[in-house]
């Protein structure tokens, strides 16, 4: 009996290896599979679509849904299904169902042109997109969809990071907004709130080990001037100056406890939750924060949010571009039908009317009555904002120098490794994936 | 020994059962034949759906692990023999996730065999309402592993967690703490302990079946010879339970070698890359930086892994029959 068991093994694995060696023999007919291209086509421009959309910031659910019915209104002959993932899903979601042709129409971010457009995981709608609408459209926002002169989708969120404050907490430590225009201001009134015993962790970030970790940094880099890649692009360069003042900082309102610890499990979404509750005074976030923090249904503080652009560092305060764009994808079979619901959704009608979620891409937009109306106090700051706005690299490779990069981030933030070293070790790594 | 011998699942005479003992009279191997025939033809389907959707994908990425796909469309890429291989066994993240991984699936074994026999000696003692505690403690084994760790995640929220409050409130801990930010360690350890909590009972009903296989008589002879209950556990059930031990043992070992969704749902990884594990690694290096042909070497150098794996214990399993009284 115990003999059986060797020979079963045996046995089992010569039988299991026979039979992959006969799925081998038949998948090694061609690496690339059967077929040709993307599989995709223009198609009547009637029929049904499907739209892959995320889950969080920007638009909501409930206003994707709101803009696809009344879409079908207006075009009775397309129908389109929506579907939503987390933003963290999204990439890899489009990446997965791109040779299947799943979705027609996908939500990119400004991060993926490179590598969509490469490799022709999203159609180049250049010669679609009008004149009228490289103009119309802010600079940020055009920036979203293109890469290398081509574009690879229609803006359609244009957003960056603000600086939303507790007006209650700030009043309590007697400390003043306009003060909070410079990082050394929000130190110092982080400071003041703790001593006063106002708040015990006055600020709190997105810094999970996710491409939002990313954003902050971004983000911190442009105020201290620094910048991801040497001029020419053709090498890592954050490793140093403004890149490595930017870490510094970040672990030093950790070691003073000014930071919430709980930041480097965070999300955009815990970050409004913690705000939302009053268990912060000041946090970074995209615009869709003022509306929710200042909903009673889902804040503790509504009415006592303020908003103010990024502060400035050593050297100005961009915000880190975080706009979306809606594409095409090359796998889709009714590209015509498509493209009539990503213009109609990115239109500057569509865009003003839901505003309150994400503010619009065009920059007539903002002198709208209607946008104006939605959000009267993030507009005049937005206007400003907009204007100075840092990118991450775009280059085709971007997502995996950003796994690297969160991961060493995370090192230095929890203390595993000097700022320096964990920055010269993504550079080092992140260097061979710039070509 | 006997009893160990009969009590042993045994899938051989599936395999063989397939073969016809050859018959003498060309009239009954005539009638076999079509016996043949037909079970082949009602094979055909099944065998279908395991080549299009096991063998033949295994095979591909068998292929693609060679060249360098970069892409997930169809297309020419140009092969690189081994250079995937020797690239990824050179990645130091690759190692850190292979230690994470070894961990992940030594405790979390241990543990679930442990606490399964624990549960499964419970669920068979002839309690009261015994039906209701089998069908509770299948509860978390029902459980999809994604509805698991989003609870786990939930409860271990450094903000609003129940774990904390509870802690907190019975004055175990200070404060809140943070349970999968900052500490890497930590984080794993919370991870086993989601898988723990799930996967036990399905250990437990392993077990269980095992256990009710073992005669009653041999606990009253061995009571008889003045044995108490925790010789008669080492002496009796643990020796005849050990064919079942085994195989839920392969079976956990492998499980958790693969580990991916628990971790995705709860850390995402992080922090640090300290909950990453090799199957994670691989998602990361196959679909979120598309270097598919990664991805593909490095799953086959994880079934290599476990087929050394599941080769290992199958041989000491039979040592171990060998040498027992």
């Amino acid at each position: 009996m115990a003999e059986n068991i060797g020979e079963l093994s045996r046995r089992g694995i010569l039988r299991l290896s026979a039979l992959a060696g006969a799925g081998l023999a038949v998948g090694a007919c061609d690496v690339g599979g059967s077929g040709k291209g993307d599989g995709g086509g223009q198609g009547t421009g009637e029929g049904k679509i499907t739209a892959l959309f995320m889950k969080q910031a920007g638009y909501s659910e409930d206003d994707i849904n709101a803009m696809t019915a009344e879409f079908q209104k207006a075009y009775p002959k397309i129908t389109v299904e929506p579907s939503f993932v987390a933003y963290e899903a999204l990439h890899d979601k489009i990446v997965a169902a791109a040779p299947a042709g799943t979705f027609d129409v996908v939500l990119i971010d400004v991060i993926w042109p490179a590598e969509f457009g490469s490799k022709r995981i999203v159609t180049d709608v250049s010669d679609q997109f009008p004149a009228s609408w490289k103009t119309g459209m802010l600079g940020g926002a055009l920036s979203t969809a293109s890469y290398h002169n081509r574009y690879y989708g229609v803006p359609w969120i244009l957003d960056t990071k603000y600086l939303f404050y507790n007006t209650d907490m700030l009043a309590r430590a007697g400390v003043d907004p306009a003060s909070l225009s410079t990082w050394d201001g929000v130190l110092a009134a982080a400071r003041a709130l703790k001593d006063k015993n106002v708040v015990e962790l006055p600020l709190v970030w997105s810094w999970k080990q996710a491409e939002a970790l990313v954003c902050d940094y971004t983000q911190l880099v442009g105020a201290f001037g620094g910048k991801f890649l040497s001029d020419d692009g053709k090498s890592v360069a954050f490793n140093s100056g403004g890149g490595l003042r930017a870490l510094e900082f970040m672990k030093q309102t950790l070691d003073a406890k000014l930071s919430n610890p709980n930041s480097m499990e965070s999300l955009e979404e815990d970050v409004r939750k913690i705000f939302s509750d009053g268990q912060a005074a000041m946090a970074l976030n995209w615009t869709y924060m003022f509306n929710a923090a200042n909903d009673p249904q889902q804040s503790k503080i509504a009415g006592k949010v303020g908003v103010a652009t990024t502060p400035a560092g050593t050297s100005g305060g961009p915000g880190v571009n975080g706009s979306m764009a809606l594409s095409v994808s090359s796998g889709s079979k009714n590209q015509k039908a498509a493209w009539t619901y990503v213009s109609y959704m990115t239109s500057a009608g569509v865009q003003n009317k839901y505003a309150k979620s994400s503010l619009p891409c065009w920059s007539t937009s903002y002198d709208d009555s209607q946008v104006v109306a939605a959000l009267p106090q993030v507009v005049p700051v937005a206007k400003k904002q907009l204007a100075s706005l840092i990118e991450r690299p775009q280059v085709p490779r971007y997502n995996e120098i950003s796994l690297i990069l969160q991961a060493e981030l995370q090192n230095a933030l929890l203390g595993k490794k000097t700022p320096q070293k964990a920055l010269d070790d993504a550079a080092g790594a992140g260097r061979s994936l710039l070509s | 020994m006997t009893a160990a011998q009969t009590s042993r699942p045994a899938p051989v005479s599936a395999g063989r059962g397939a073969h016809p003992p050859a018959s003498r009279r060309p009239r009954a191997r005539r009638v076999k034949l079509g016996q043949v025939r037909l079970a082949l033809l009602l094979l055909l389907p099944a065998a279908v759906v395991v080549f299009g959707v096991v063998l033949y994908p295994a095979g591909r990425a068998l292929v693609i692990s060679f060249y360098a796909v970069d892409s997930p469309f169809p297309g020419t890429y140009p092969f690189v023999g081994l250079r995937n291989y020797t690239e990824v066994l050179a990645d130091r993240r690759l190692w850190t996730a292979v230690e994470h991984t070894f961990y992940f699936t030594a405790v979390s074994t241990a543990l679930e065999l442990v606490l399964g026999l624990g549960l499964a000696k419970l669920l068979a003692a002839p309690l009261r309402m015994r039906w209701l505690f089998r069908a509770v403690v299948v509860l978390p084994w029902a459980l999809p592993t994604i509805v698991n760790g989003a609870m786990w995640r939930w409860i271990l929220n450094a903000q609003y967690g129940v774990a904390n409050a509870l802690l907190t409130t019975l004055h175990l801990q200070d404060g809140y703490r943070s349970w999968l930010g900052t500490d890497p360690f930590l984080a794993l350890n919370m991870v086993v302990v989601a898988d723990v909590w799930k996967n036990t009972s399905l250990v437990a009903f392993f077990l269980l079946a095992g256990l009710q296989t073992i005669p009653q008589d041999l606990y009253e002879a061995a009571r008889v010879d003045g044995a108490g209950p925790i010789r008669s556990f080492f002496r009796i059930t643990v020796p005849l339970l050990l064919p079942s031990i085994a195989l839920v043992l392969v079976l956990r070992t492998i499980e958790a070698f693969k580990v991916f969704d628990i971790v995705y749902v709860m850390t995402g990884g992080g922090p640090a890359s300290g909950t990453q594990t090799v199957t994670f690694f691989t998602y990361l290096q196959a679909f979120s930086a598309q270097r598919f042909s990664v991805g593909a070497a490095l799953a086959y150098l994880t079934v290599l892994t476990i087929l050394a794996l599941a080769l290992l214990y199958l041989r000491l399993l039979r040592q171990a029959e060998l040498s027992a009284p």
